[in-house]
């Protein structure tokens, strides 16, 4: 649609397709492109295929049909290719045995970085997602909520990969915890400029975080639009959304101006 | 009364069936556990060897011992030294609760670390020796705790065949028709058990992830 050079793409999805071995069809002819820097907001209601897409990504799923390219390239080594890329979910999914210093530190670990640059990683990243230097002794269990999921930020953010995966990573959490994590997450996409694709059924997140918004519906991608455009699509699915959520033209005109100043 | 004095004068021998019924449960518990810990592991991986291996170790559970020690008799090698027989004879015993935790212990780990894990581009083995084993450790250690508690009462049995241990004083007791006799042999297997269960249910709690 736009003239991009193909090395501008981070991520594209080329007619793909996912079936269970059920027989049952998750994903069919999806065509996505994602830029590099671009956060990519997936949206869609639960089973229609968000995950799914998110998962084909980093490989932990393959397509049945169709390829998934990651900076162009449709195969290769899983273990290398999904060290450079971030996965945050919404469990978190922290090792409980683990203290936060070295749930951070695994990815540089097993990456054999020299102890010296991983611990200065480690209090730069505490840093970066706004936690204390002391929680880096803590266990997982230890901590509440919104600091697990900074912390699974961190962990993913580690081995500065260039693009970041992120399963309704704030799903769970309260909303005031939520908008402060959306709202550092903004200021952070500034800082770093990812590759950022990003799994919710929260409208309003999508509308605060998306560069672009992928509408999904049934397995299928229905729609691809800038926030602003999603609010005042005729798309009846959009329509349905902005409907359901209540936002209109004016509140996301708000919205933006929050992601500016940030 | 008696029975006291009947252990102090036969301290000696006392002793020397606690250590050999401890040779017997230790050495088969061992096998147990670096035989049953991989094939749990691989049942856990490959789920469809789950049914096979676990129904397999359950048949043997529901042997008579005294039956099993009879079958493995006629075996070449092993029946040429009965303390090899009872060794393996208490090792198929102990396998199924070592195999059925190291099972349950794996696919107990919450799927979202494992999926963590496995995003972050672990490998199959860095998953398994960092994450899962650690994780699954107190539960399959009280499948060794319950092997082994198993193993402290069979092993009294392995007498039968003549492979020593604390059964020795049962049996001739049971010949001889004495309890002090019998108490001799029951009361130290039983104290065994005690100990080893409390020990092992102890390092499970001290290993067990908050």
């Amino acid at each position: 649609m736009e003239s991009t050079a193909a090395n501008d793409l981070a991520i594209e999805f080329r007619d793909v397709s996912y079936t269970l071995p059920t027989g049952q069809q998750v994903l069919s002819g999806l065509n996505l492109e994602v830029r590099r820097g671009q956060t990519l907001v997936l949206l869609g209601r639960s089973g229609s295929g968000k995950t799914t897409t998110l998962k084909l990504v980093n490989r932990l799923l393959s397509p049945t049909g169709g390829e998934v390219r990651v900076n162009g390239l449709a195969a290769g080594d899983v273990i290398r290719l999904r060290r450079s890329i971030g996965y945050v979910i919404q469990e978190v999914g922290l090792f409980p045995h683990f203290t936060v210093e070295r749930n951070i530190a695994l990815v540089p670990t097993i990456e054999g970085w020299p102890e010296e640059r991983i611990r200065t990683r480690v209090r730069d990243l505490l840093q970066i997602v706004g936690l204390e230097a002391r929680m880096a002794s803590r266990y997982p269990r230890q901590l509440s909520g919104g600091q697990r999921q900074r912390v699974g930020v961190a962990r993913a953010l580690a081995a500065d990969p260039p693009i970041l995966l992120m399963d309704e990573p704030f799903a769970a959490l309260d909303p005031l915890t939520l908008d402060e994590l959306q709202h550092e997450f903004l200021a952070l996409q500034q800082q770093l400029s990812k590759t950022v694709v990003f799994v919710t059924h929260d409208l309003r997140e999508a509308l605060r975080l998306a560069s672009r918004i992928a509408l999904m519906e049934a397995g299928r991608l229905v729609t691809v639009l800038p926030p602003r455009d999603f609010i005042r699509s005729d798309d009846p699915w959009a329509a349905a959304y902005v409907r359901a959520f209540g936002v209109g033209p004016a509140s996301a005109a708000s919205r933006n101006e929050d992601r500016n100043a940030s | 009364m008696n029975f006291f004095h009947f252990i102090m004068q036969n301290r000696g021998q006392v002793l020397e069936l606690t250590l050999e019924h401890l040779w017997l449960v230790g050495v088969s518990t061992l096998l147990a556990v670096l035989v049953g810990i991989p094939l749990g592991i691989m049942i856990a991986r490959w789920p469809k060897w789950n049914k096979p291996v676990l129904a397999a170790a359950n048949i043997i559970q529901t042997i008579p011992s005294l039956a099993l020690f009879g079958f493995l008799l006629p075996v070449p090698w092993l029946g040429e030294r009965v303390e090899r027989l009872a060794i393996l004879a208490l090792t198929l015993y102990a396998l199924l609760p070592v195999i059925r935790n190291t099972y349950t212990g794996i696919r107990g780990v919450d799927p979202a670390v494992v999926e963590a894990g496995r995003g972050m581009g672990l490998t199959d083995r860095q998953l398994l020796f960092w994450v899962e084993l650690p994780l699954a450790l107190s539960v399959i250690l009280s499948g060794v705790r319950v092997a082994v508690v198993i193993s402290v009462g069979l092993a009294t049995i392995a007498a039968a065949i003549g492979a020593g241990g604390l059964g020795e004083f049962i049996f001739r007791g049971l010949a001889m028709v004495n309890n002090q006799v019998i108490l001799a042999g029951a009361v130290p297997a039983a104290i065994l058990a005690l100990l080893a269960d409390t020990s092992l249910g102890w390092l499970e709690r001290r290993l067990r992830p908050q």
